[in-house]
């Protein structure tokens, strides 16, 4: 099958889902050593603890604090689907509920919820409340 | 005995997956666990700081559930990267590269990660 046929097939949601997962593990892979440094910077001292808060404000080096922020939202939009997705999984191989409709049910639910809880964290992040 | 090597080799029903699918679970299952203790004790009353988060891996269970879980994701994002890599790269080198990386790119990150958790 050439890509070109590919393309004229409709990916249903539960498709997306598992697209966004292998997306959002490749992301967390890539970003690793990142989240180390802020677990580094945010509990090594006092000082590094300082450093790491700056970073939401100030930037680290000649990366801005807003672009900071928006690296980290995109990590927790990619912790979150990833989770609710595996949790997902894990419930579809406990249950044995492999229908067309619970699984479509169950896709809905995924994307609704981890977009929903990334705009609350990342209202908290930016500021917002 | 049976021969299974060779042109004799049994390529199906030998639950060849079934070790990386359990493993990908119990790995999964550790660090959601871990997800939930952590996101309680972040949630319990008072004000956030450098004194309260350092406490809370300060304890020494908490520390080794920790530990445990880095290792446990380094298991899972192994599994995880290398399927990607079976899936979409096809040359036998580039893909044994990348692999490797993968690998190299885990156990640096791990280490610097246990590094930080076990001098605190």
């Amino acid at each position: 099958m050439r890509l070109l046929d590919a393309v004229k097939y409709r990916l249903p949601l539960a498709g997306i889902v598992s697209i966004l997962h292998r997306a959002s593990g490749l992301l967390m892979f890539v970003l690793l050593p990142f989240i180390v440094w802020l677990f580094d910077t945010s509990i090594s001292s006092e000082i590094s603890y300082e450093t790491f808060a700056a970073a939401f404000v100030a930037g680290i080096g000649p990366l801005p604090g807003w672009l900071v922020k928006l690296v980290v939202l995109a990590l927790i939009w990619a912790f979150l689907h990833h989770l609710i997705a595996g949790v997902r999984h894990v419930w579809m191989d406990a249950t044995h509920s492999v229908s067309k409709v619970q699984g479509h049910q169950s896709a809905v639910f995924t994307l609704v919820s981890s977009v929903l809880l990334t705009v609350a964290l990342g209202a908290k992040l930016f500021g917002l409340y | 005995m049976t021969v299974n090597h060779g042109s004799k080799r049994v390529v199906v029903g030998a639950h060849y997956g079934l070790r990386d699918w359990l493993s990908q679970r119990v790995t999964a299952v550790l660090m959601a666990l871990f997800t939930l203790v952590l996101v309680v004790q972040v949630l319990m009353p008072g004000p956030m700081g450098y004194d309260r988060w350092a406490g809370i891996f300060a304890a020494q269970w908490m520390k080794v559930l920790t530990f445990a879980v880095f290792i446990a994701l380094a298991w899972h994002a192994w599994v995880g990267m290398r399927d990607i890599w079976m899936d979409y790269v096809k040359p036998v080198g580039t893909r044994l590269a990348l692999q490797v990386a993968t690998l190299v790119w885990l156990v640096a990150c791990t280490g610097w990660a246990v590094q930080v958790l076990w001098r605190l």
